[in-house]
């Protein structure tokens, strides 16, 4: 099923990242987001996630498929070229994974190949573009598909609490005009910023999922904060996880901070894209405190 | 060596067309071949057509303080004009771009690779000789050089606090790109079609 389907009735549609293990054993995983991720509707599945090599985004979709869940399948521009992309987008076509989130993807220097060629061929915006060329029956050397072209829900990511919103925002609008059909967020730990990004993305007329991190503790805040482009954490929120330990140890007090973060923004966005980072069995309880 | 070989006719014409255009020649280093006919006959066809408020025909433009002498005494003729349109090479068109910030400065060339020695270039200023010059959609700015990952449609989501997420002492190449085309009022290039870059160009030169 595409998501965007999902959109298109004014379902608010809820998704969750599941990151494959540097290792081929994903039985455990599974099972985990059969438990905890079977009530929602899609689960992204990143790419080499960070630039750190692991199983691929694409066989774990297939997995995941194959119990149930519907896949989003993340594809970065950082390993592979207009070749591999394409190949590998046929591929998941022929699995039925219709759902894509396209991305440019973590420079090698990031990761723990820092040796590797970063590829960057195509980046999101050209990835988008293919997508699109090959739904309309050709790739993107001008060559035409045999049969029936793939069709799928075209996704893109967006980061509106960064420090230079406008470009973003044109960016974004690159995407839009590129092909994306519905948009997630790089993680929100202040509403007001994102409400503020949403009056103006809204002229775009694309569904955005607001994307949620639950805090685990403040010195994940800070790092984040020091680290992670386009999110900070107010001093508040780091102040509340400081306050009782325990509390948020036991992922209490962050499943709080984001469930109310996730109901400041739901009025301004169509969905919640959670990136839970080992924390997928606290999804469930997120939900419910959100009231979704 | 570096070829220097100009746009394809319609491309510059879109970028000139219906404006007042100040030109400016690099006939620069010996290692760089430059159009020389091609170019004049284009220039000689615009002046009698009107549009062309000044001619400057130099050498090294990549050498900032000689390319600021000689524009000195042009400035009167650059201000007239709408677009200041550089037939150098990648090095050329930026340090033009950079010292005129507040005009639109375009490229006419594309800059390709050739064997041997690659000239004298000041290292401010870097062009890859990717054969498709960027700088007329990125208000001089290279894309090719100035962002780690080399992308042609916009920044990607790693930038902190304006820096890349590779190297935190160089400032993200797509920032100061809009930041340049917000102040020559040219944000409406970001909409331009989606780029995909070719990386045969070599070969076929």
């Amino acid at each position: 099923m595409k998501i965007t389907e999902l959109f298109e009735r004014g379902e608010f549609v809820v998704s969750a990242e599941v990151g494959p293990p540097k290792g081929f054993h994903v039985e455990h995983l599974l099972e985990e987001a059969k438990t905890y991720l079977s009530g929602i509707t899609a689960v992204n599945v990143t790419d080499n996630q960070s630039s750190v090599m692991r199983l691929g985004s694409l066989a774990m979709c297939k997995a995941l498929k194959d119990k149930g869940l519907t896949p989003i399948y993340q594809l970065t521009c950082r390993d592979r070229n207009r070749i591999a992309l394409q190949s590998d987008l046929l591929s998941a076509a022929m699995f039925g994974i219709e759902n894509l989130l396209l991305l440019t993807g973590d420079h090698t220097k990031l990761g723990d190949h820092p040796q590797a060629k970063p590829v960057f061929d195509l980046d999101s915006v050209s990835l988008i573009h293919a997508v699109k060329k090959l739904e309309e029956g050709v790739d993107l050397g001008g060559n035409e598909l045999i049969g029936e072209p793939p069709k799928f829900a075209k996704g893109a990511v967006v980061s509106p609490c960064s420090d230079s919103v406008d470009a973003q925002l044109a960016k974004m609008e690159r995407k839009v005009m590129a092909g994306a059909d519905y948009f997630q967020t790089q993680a929100v730990f202040e509403p007001e910023k994102f409400i503020k990004f949403m009056e103006k993305a809204k002229q775009f007329g694309k569904p955005v999922q607001v994307g949620i991190i639950i805090p685990k503790s403040a010195g994940m805040c800070k790092f984040m904060n020091n680290n992670v482009a386009g999110v900070h954490v107010p001093e508040e929120m780091i102040e509340e996880l400081k306050k009782d330990k325990e509390k948020t140890k036991a992922g209490i007090t962050g499943v709080e901070i984001a469930a109310r973060i996730i109901k400041e923004c739901k009025p301004y966005c169509q969905g919640v894209h959670i990136m839970a980072l080992g924390w997928e069995s606290k999804v469930p309880d997120l939900l419910k405190a959100a009231g979704i | 060596m570096l070829i220097t070989q100009l746009k394809p006719r319609e491309t510059i014409e879109a970028l000139t067309e219906g404006k007042k255009v100040f030109i400016i020649n690099c006939h620069g280093c010996k290692e760089v071949h430059f159009p020389v006919e091609e170019a004049d006959e284009l220039q000689k066809a615009w002046t009698a057509q009107g549009k062309v408020t000044g001619i400057l025909t130099t050498d090294y433009i990549c050498n900032q303080e000689n390319m600021e002498l000689r524009l000195r005494k042009h400035m009167e003729e650059i201000q007239a004009a709408d677009v200041v349109l550089v037939f150098s090479c990648g090095v050329g068109v930026q340090t033009i771009a950079a010292y005129l910030e507040e005009k639109k400065v375009c490229a006419a060339c594309d800059t390709c690779p050739l064997p041997g020695f690659q000239g004298v270039t000041p290292l401010e200023y870097k062009c890859d000789q990717c054969g498709e010059c960027y700088l007329n959609l990125t208000g001089g700015i290279c894309p090719i050089t100035a962002c780690s990952k080399s992308l042609v449609n916009g920044q990607c989501g790693g930038a902190k606090n304006g820096r890349c997420e590779v190297d935190s002492d160089m400032e993200c190449g797509w920032e100061r790109i809009y930041r340049r085309l917000a102040q020559i009022g040219r944000l409406d290039v970001l909409k331009c079609p989606t780029q995909v870059r070719n990386f045969a160009t070599d070969d076929d030169v």
